[in-house]
């Protein structure tokens, strides 16, 4: 028996410098070569950083894009999501009201046209994407907010609609951040 | 075909096309037959010599179990107090709080048995020395563990009659030199480069475009999340875990995470047929698995495809399915697929919060974890596996009036009253550890814990019901994954899951070692025309069938009191 103790005592001594300063020091090495240098890719605009290409970020403005709902408000230091249940009476008073201000901020478009994500709570609360079709539907409020060429905000949401993966597998998305940036450099 | 299916298919096809081989490669390496990657060997070498270990020692069964309780039970003790103590250890750049003795006995055992259930948030919850040096390292070794806990058992049937079963520290050490290090490597340099962290800075702050200061968590994340598939652990970086964006950065991410956690317990089944020298028998077990799985992953395609009827029913358009809870980049159709694999193997790992998952998801979320065996957890999915063939040799045996045999080894009393209690023991944890919690939820709500008891659910009526039955069902299976909406972190889910889990994790390892030890040591009897053959058609279907009647009859009332209640009284169609 004290010889196990022995040897498990040395063993995990030894098995913690390889796997955990050897090991990760190795990849913190191979991330310097990454996008963002393994700490996270940013987004820099007019020498400062505005966000994480990454990470979603609320926008509320009618002049935006937003995004999903979060049930941590984007805090990128607390992550979760709602863990609503489907039939949860509160949470389906919540996903009402959502589609009420929709409604009310977007006038043209009708209940059939909002997709579920623009009402549903992401998982983690800091989803950076939105559906094609929860994109179109802000096109004409934001039109009319910055006075633009309604086509041209269109044109900007199919620049910055993702395909699927190697244009074969899973669903497409907008990056929210990136597409509201680009639409702040059209001014 | 729509790409969102096309998506699993080829993760699953990607998924065999690695595991197939890396099984045959295990059965070499734990034969010590010659493989390419004998060039470790200098390493390995050196670690035996650090250690004091001479890895030529043969072990029978119990030395076996009292090698792996002990280093078992040390990783306990450094871990409990590296917890406790993290605030005034080194390393923790974003000065968060040491755990209170509750919170770390539930988080060090639930990492040392594989679970990862988490009652802390990642991002709050410990300093990154505790992240690398408690919960990464024991995502190693408790993979390793397991691993070597099963080719005990491969070792048991390899020869026709044997006491010697190999040494312990040389199959722990070859799972880590050999499988979980270098796969590791190649799966964190491929989180890195599609942008999740790896460098050591701690918490960054920005203004957003819309001028809201935002605090963001960061830290070495990529190797973390590599051995946590790999390693079938779960346990997040991050709170949201697999959700977050940093943790699983786009659909390739999500791809090679979901495949990393599923080609271990396959290559398991695979080198358990190569390494006995019985490959038919591994086709077998690998059929009835892979059957069971696609029973579980249809229904829940459907249901979480189909979306919620009640938004359904405000107008709103679910042609891509229920949303809430899951990410764009995903979508439901992987989502789903994720909960399916995360749930049958041991993983835990989540890439949408199972507790918005349509109410049939969730039966079948639960059923995955109560099996326990289609694929199940490294190393130990075999093993649990083992002892539903045992039980369905004994029931066998009885329907045609013969001793029952396993590959050549009568199996008797002994070895049919260990499985026996093996079986009885899930039930029991499930059902009792849900039944106190609904009693302490009911009759005390009022306690002055951390979190009152009449606070711990989030969601009210059956769902949850389901939300107490889920977390000590996910303990018991050493799962990890949560309904995350019960208040949990709170002394009395901590000391129950707690409890739940060292029990479910080392007594489903000793029974089925001692099981094979047993055998292993009987008389070889040669096969004749009245043995019953474990690698047929029929005895599959036997199988299959112990293991549905065994779970029907075990969790059916639980399961109409939760998912299956709010199902038909809120959510049907």
């Amino acid at each position: 028996m004290k010889k196990y103790i022995i040897q498990s005592l040395r063993l995990t001594l030894v098995l913690i410098v390889l796997l955990c300063v050897l090991y990760p020091l190795g990849i913190a090495l191979a991330g310097r070569l990454s996008n963002g240098k393994g700490g996270g890719e940013k987004i820099i605009k007019n020498g400062k950083v505005v966000g994480y290409a990454l990470l979603g970020q609320s926008f509320t403005k009618p002049e935006y894009f937003w995004g999903r709902p979060s049930a941590v408000g984007y805090n990128a230091a607390g992550s979760a999501g709602s863990n609503k249940g489907p039939s949860n009476k509160d949470y389906l008073k919540t996903v009402s009201d959502r589609i009420d201000t929709l409604l009310k901020y977007n006038p043209t478009i009708k209940k059939a046209d909002i997709p579920a994500d623009m009402v549903t709570a992401s998982g983690s609360g800091l989803d950076p994407n939105i559906s094609e079709q929860g994109a179109t539907i802000q096109i004409k409020r934001i039109a009319v907010a910055r006075k633009m060429d309604e086509r041209k905000v269109a044109e900007l949401v199919v620049k910055h609609t993702d395909g699927p993966y190697l244009g074969l597998f899973g669903p497409t998305s907008v990056n929210v951040l990136k597409l509201n940036l680009a639409l702040d450099e059209l001014k | 075909m729509n790409t969102e299916l096309l998506g699993i298919i080829a993760t699953y096809l990607l998924t065999l096309i690695i595991a197939i081989p890396l099984g045959k490669y295990l059965a070499k390496v734990f034969a010590g037959e010659k493989v390419w990657t004998d060039f470790l060997k200098p390493i390995e070498y050196g670690i035996f010599k650090l250690s004091g270990i001479n890895p030529k020692d043969e072990m029978n069964w119990k030395q076996h179990l009292k090698a792996l309780l002990t280093i078992n039970l040390v990783w306990l003790v450094y871990g409990f107090f590296v917890l406790i103590y993290q605030d005034k250890l080194p390393w923790n750049p974003d000065g968060n709080p040491g755990m209170p003795a509750d919170l770390s006995f539930n988080s060090i055992i639930s990492f040392v048995v594989n679970c990862n259930l988490q009652h802390y948030s990642g991002e709050t919850g410990v300093s990154y020395l505790s992240q690398h040096y408690v919960m990464m390292f024991l995502q190693f070794v408790s993979c390793a563990t397991g691993i070597a806990a099963a080719v005990v058992l491969f070792k048991a049937f390899r020869d026709k009659t044997t006491t010697n079963l190999g040494n312990f520290w040389d199959f722990f050490v070859k799972s880590i030199t050999r499988l979980l290090l270098p796969l590791s490597l190649v799966i964190a340099l491929i989180l890195t480069f599609n942008g999740t962290p790896s460098s050591y800075e701690g918490k960054d702050q920005f203004i957003s475009v819309q001028g809201d200061t935002v605090n963001v968590s960061r830290g070495p994340a990529a190797g973390f999340i590599a051995i946590k598939h790999l390693g079938t652990n779960g346990g997040g970086w991050f709170g949201a875990n697999s959700a977050h964006p940093l943790e699983n950065p786009n659909y390739l991410t999500a791809m090679v995470e979901l495949i990393a956690q599923v080609i271990i317990p396959i290559a398991m089944v695979i080198a358990f047929g190569f390494f006995i020298r019985r490959k038919k028998l591994a086709w077998t077990i690998f059929g009835v698995m892979t059957i069971g799985m696609l029973l579980l992953l249809i229904p829940t395609l459907s249901s979480e495809l189909g979306g919620n009827v009640a938004i359904e029913k405000m107008g709103i358009s679910q042609t891509t399915g229920a949303m809430e809870g899951k990410e764009v980049r995903f979508g439901p159709a992987i989502s789903a697929y994720w909960s399916t694999v995360t749930t049958i193997i041991s993983t835990g790992s989540v890439n949408s919060m199972h507790d918005s998952s349509m109410p049939l998801t969730g039966v079948w979320q639960l059923l995955g974890m109560m099996i326990n065996s289609f694929y199940g957890g490294c190393g130990v999915g075999i093993l649990n596996y083992f002892i539903y063939l045992i039980i369905a040799v004994f029931i066998s045996g009885l329907m045609v009036g013969r001793t029952p045999e396993f590959l050549g080894h009568k199996v008797e009393a002994r070895e049919i009253k260990i499985a026996a209690l093996v079986t009885l023991l899930s039930p029991f944890l499930i059902l009792a550890g849900t039944a106190i919690a609904t009693y302490t939820f009911n009759n005390h709500g009022d306690a002055n814990w951390a979190v009152q008891p009449q606070n711990w659910l989030n969601n009210p009526g059956s769902h949850g019901f389901s939300e107490m039955l889920y977390e000590v069902t996910s303990s018991n299976a050493n799962n990890g994954s949560g309904f995350e909406g019960l208040g949990d972190n709170n002394i009395f889910w901590n000391v129950l899951t707690g409890i739940v889990l060292l029990l479910s994790r080392f007594l489903p390892i000793i029974g089925p070692i001692a099981i094979a030890g047993l055998l292993g040591a009987k008389k070889f009897i040669p096969e004749s025309a009245g043995t019953l053959k474990t690698d047929t058609k029929t005895f599959a279907l036997m199988t299959f069938a112990v293991i549905i009647v065994l779970n029907a009859l075990s969790y059916f009332p639980a399961l109409t009191l939760g998912p299956l209640a709010e199902y038909f009284t809120a959510l049907s169609r």
